[in-house]
């Protein structure tokens, strides 16, 4: 089997939320720039361990620049053969999945999977655009995934519930939360990491549908109002009467 | 100028969401001066209903059983087609993330994910959305001719008072399903979570799952979803799908009631949507309480009895 994982890099989790040049971009400035977990807690490791109990190959590829490169060599470390770097600033979800799209369509991959979304844009958009401009099968928000053979029985989340369904490779999967464990990187996967080919491609020429005008962050949280703790009961007279949500 | 509006219908009730989008789609018709077609799949009934909810025509594929992304966005993108429709509305829920990106790029489509609001069409189209799990907004601009929206839950009020709707089987080709359903699932007969208005939710704090009761309980007084914090999933004390946070659902309920959750940056990035946050914990220095409308220092076992009290009072009174 042939894995292509779509590896994002996201700011940390905890990163502060701030934005430069009038509310227009993401201040970056101090970050520290991570795998997408999705991409890499799921997405990833779980092609790494059909590829380790079945055999075949596990390439990663990045939309980016050359800032993406440390954050790339993680997912090396982690366990990916080799890496792709589609050398483009990414604009909308659309000029991504074009550009992943443009690099897979020929090199026969088996089974192309993503995260969920990512913790940054919060899209769940990439992989499905991805399954449509190869004409590929996309099953998202999986959170199961067993190969017999070239045949998938996938897991995955629906509104009130699971379903369980099949489907042949090729196709296009989004993982979401049970797929895999997380694996941290040990330090031969560290060293070995440096060597790995890390193979830059010219980015293809891509329409741009979508573009964000402005940012805005939440407006800051009024104090507080604390209830004494022995008249808890006064917490349902204050939502129903004063905040009026229950 | 119509608009599309795709929805599940096979659940025995037209859920919250599907009510909402088709409100949400009805909107952007009356701006644009036309009318919304609701594109549905399966054997569900009443279709002629969603006309309530602002739905001139009905197109449904009964073949469709499951979804299907590459059938469902073929059906969606030709009625959207035939229809001459310019604006293409889904839910961001698990079905709509399989179709919506689908049919942005079959159609060449700008595609806003997650809107929290109707767009804004003066000189324009620009969507707002949420971005970095909720800590942040951005509005969005669709240069395309067609444009794609995923609507959050709990974005609009729902409106009910339009006429029955005209119902037609789409007539074309979808081609054979290349995913085919095995089996299916169902998570309990509770509250859906992300379309809740009001959410209780416990973490660590309960000490384990025997003490669960109360909580449910309380929710069930109030008419609420039940929800968890991510260690209480992990430990499987709750199952993963009430684990709401970064990693988890993100929510955006009327009113959030968090007992014995810490409030990690990490949930709080899953529930900082929600309009009216209260928060319970016997740690006054519980981060939580900085983001919460409404706190009480106290543990659980103490203050969760008088909540039930309180709230079996309301419900006898009103």
């Amino acid at each position: 089997m042939k894995f292509l994982v779509l590896i994002s890099q996201v700011p940390d989790t905890t990163a502060r939320i701030a934005f430069t040049n009038d509310n227009t971009q993401y201040d970056g400035n101090g970050v520290t720039w991570i795998v997408n977990p999705y991409d890499e807690w799921y997405a990833l490791v779980r092609a790494l361990e059909l590829k380790e109990a079945n055999g075949g190959s596990v390439t990663t590829i990045t939309v980016g620049g050359a800032d993406c490169d440390a954050t790339i060599r993680k997912a090396l470390a982690i366990g990916a053969d080799d890496a792709v770097r589609v050398d483009a600033q990414p604009t909308d979800a659309y000029g991504v999945a074009a550009q992943v799209a443009a690099y897979a369509k020929d090199k026969g991959f088996d089974i192309v999977i993503a995260g969920k979304e990512t913790i940054d844009h919060n899209g769940s958009q990439v992989a499905g655009m991805v399954a449509e401009l190869l004409d590929l099968p996309y099953v998202p928000l999986a959170s199961k995934l067993d190969m017999a053979g070239s045949t998938a029985t996938i897991e995955r989340d629906v509104p009130g519930g699971v379903e369980v369904v099949e489907v042949n490779a090729p196709f296009v999967i989004s993982a979401a939360k049970g797929m895999a464990e997380q694996r941290i990187p040990n330090m031969r996967g560290i060293m070995a990491a440096r060597t790995k080919p890390l193979t830059v491609v010219p980015a293809t020429s891509v329409e741009t549908l979508s573009s964000t005008v402005k940012f805005e962050l939440p407006p800051a949280k009024q104090a507080v109002k604390m209830i004494p703790a022995d008249q808890a009961g006064q917490l349902i007279e204050l939502l129903h009467t004063e905040a009026k949500v229950i | 100028m119509s608009v599309v509006v795709f929805i599940d219908t096979r659940g025995e009730k037209l859920p919250k969401a599907a009510q909402e989008a088709l409100t949400y789609g009805k909107h952007i018709a009356t701006k644009l001066g036309g009318g919304v077609t609701a594109v549905t799949f399966g054997d569900g009934a009443n279709l002629e209903g969603l006309g309530a909810f602002g739905a001139t025509k009905v197109v449904v594929a009964k073949g469709v059983k499951t979804i299907e992304s590459q059938q469902l966005t073929k059906l969606v993108a030709d009625t959207t087609a035939a229809e001459k429709a310019q604006v293409i509305v889904c839910i961001h829920d698990g079905t709509g993330k399989a179709v919506a990106p689908r049919v942005a790029a079959r159609l060449k489509a700008g595609h806003v994910a997650g809107a929290i609001g109707l767009p804004n069409m003066d000189g324009g189209f620009q969507v707002k959305r949420n971005v970095f799990s909720g800590k942040a907004q951005a509005w969005v601009s669709i240069s395309s001719p067609v444009k794609v929206i995923s609507m959050m839950a709990n974005s609009i009020p729902i409106e009910s008072n339009g006429s029955p709707a005209t119902v037609s089987d789409f007539s074309g080709d979808l081609g054979v399903a290349r995913v085919t359903l095995k089996d299916v699932r169902k998570s309990g007969g509770g509250i859906n979570l992300p379309e809740a208005e009001i959410v209780v939710s416990a973490g660590r704090g309960m000490k384990g799952p025997e003490f669960w009761a109360p909580v449910e309980e309380l929710a069930k007084e109030l008419g609420a979803a039940t929800a968890c914090s991510r260690p209480v999933a992990d430990m499987h004390w709750r199952p993963h799908h009430e684990h709401v946070g970064q990693t988890g659902v993100a929510i955006r309920p009327n009113c959030y009631i968090a007992i014995g959750i810490s409030g990690a940056i990490q949930h709080l990035a899953g529930v900082n949507q929600s309009k009216v946050i209260a928060v319970i914990n016997k740690d006054p220095e519980a981060p939580f309480f900085k983001a919460a409308d409404y706190g009480i220092i106290g543990d659980a076992a103490e203050v969760l009895p008088q909540l039930i009290a309180a709230a079996k009072k309301l419900n006898a009174e009103r």
